[in-house]
């Protein structure tokens, strides 16, 4: 069967949760797509490596009053969607460590990520 | 592989981020706004120089001539294409990234 | 070949569209197929039907309604995205209680489920947007 062809999907996320929807939009194909048995892969570079930071709070009572999406991303394991990564360059000109993220990731030099990148089949920026 | 940029090098980082993730032998396309990274004379023209040694980049001569420039304004050895080169560097490369 | 196309932003605010429908255009006139247009974020602003540009001005709308009529395209509207920005068809108006809907002719309204099939069926997947 056609459907039965397994592409590599590579989500790359550039930028920040909140100002944009972009992050959260992108989420939800994430979701969505994970029905789909594809070979998938996430990668946080620039402003998106934000999207991954602990401690999001947005209650509607004393914050912006936007639904705090964050935790999907530790949800993401149970959709068997496991391969996140991070850009370093990004991470650290932003100041962040692993210990800021909310999830398990791999930190990736440029030559691992740009690797990752020419392997893919499609790849889905946001 | 083809990386597309369409973003103003003076607005966001994503012809830098493009070029640093560029390997050897892959594509680069500026177009919108992103033909701004394309030409001579500006504080970006040694970075896509730098970019030449390795990586081919073209630019997208209608967005170019919309903004007012012309081939004569593009660094040398940046290559001009059109919507239907675009397609065909896009069917070429089995990989294709939007530098957004 | 077959390509799919994802557009992410809406129209005029944004060369993407634009951008969208050249490359579009480029590909059919090549020979190439185009397995689906995917429109997504305010990208799903592209198919209203109520936009009324100036008439100096080209109709990004009505322009991708005739290219996909000409073409057989498979323009598909992404369903939650479009309910968040107010686009609806007529069975979801009805199904939502709203009393008008404002998909223009020739895209149809489905789920993100149609962007993954488009990049696992399409040979390349391209992407526009901001």
């Amino acid at each position: 069967m056609e459907d039965e062809v397994i592409k590599k999907f590579l989500y790359v996320n550039r930028k920040a949760p909140y100002g944009t929807i972009y992050a959260l939009e992108s989420l939800e194909v994430v979701l969505i797509g994970a029905a789909f048995d594809q070979d998938v892969s996430l990668a946080f570079i620039d402003d998106g490596v934000y999207q991954l930071k602990k401690n999001q709070q947005t209650s509607v009572s004393s914050g912006i009053g936007v639904k705090d999406f964050s935790k999907t991303y530790r949800a993401l394991e149970g959709y068997d969607v496991e391969k996140l990564y991070v850009d370093k360059k990004s991470m650290e000109e932003r100041g962040l460590s692993e210990d800021d993220f909310l999830v398990d990731v791999q930190v990736f030099d440029e030559a691992q990520m740009a690797e990752l990148m020419e392997q893919q089949d499609v790849v889905l920026s946001f | 592989m083809l990386h597309t940029v369409n973003k103003s090098p003076f607005d966001k980082n994503s012809l830098e981020n493009c070029l640093r993730f560029a390997r050897k032998g892959h594509s680069i396309l500026l177009f919108e706004d992103g033909i701004y990274g394309a030409l001579k004379g500006t504080r970006f023209e040694t970075l896509i120089a730098e970019g030449l040694k390795s990586s081919t980049i073209y630019v997208l001569v209608p967005d170019l001539e919309a903004r007012g420039m012309r081939m004569d304004n593009v660094i040398d050895g940046v290559k001009a294409t059109d919507y239907a080169g675009f397609v065909d560097l896009s069917a070429e490369n089995k990989t294709v990234q939007a530098w957004l | 070949m077959k390509f799919g196309i994802l557009v992410n932003e809406g129209p005029y605010q944004h060369q993407a569209s634009d951008s969208a429908y050249q490359f579009t255009k480029a590909a059919l006139e090549k020979g190439h197929e185009i397995y689906r247009v995917f429109f997504y974020h305010d990208g799903v602003y592209n198919a209203s039907r109520l936009t009324v540009p100036p008439q100096d001005d080209r109709n990004i709308v009505n322009r991708w309604s005739d290219l996909g009529k000409e073409h057989n395209l498979d323009m598909v509207v992404c369903i939650a995205a479009a309910q968040r920005r107010g686009l609806l068809d007529e069975n979801e108006a009805k199904r939502q209680g709203k009393d008008a809907n404002n998909i223009a002719e020739g895209f149809r309204i489905s789920g993100l489920g149609q962007l993954i099939e488009a990049g696992i069926q399409s040979e390349r997947m391209m992407v526009f947007g901001d």
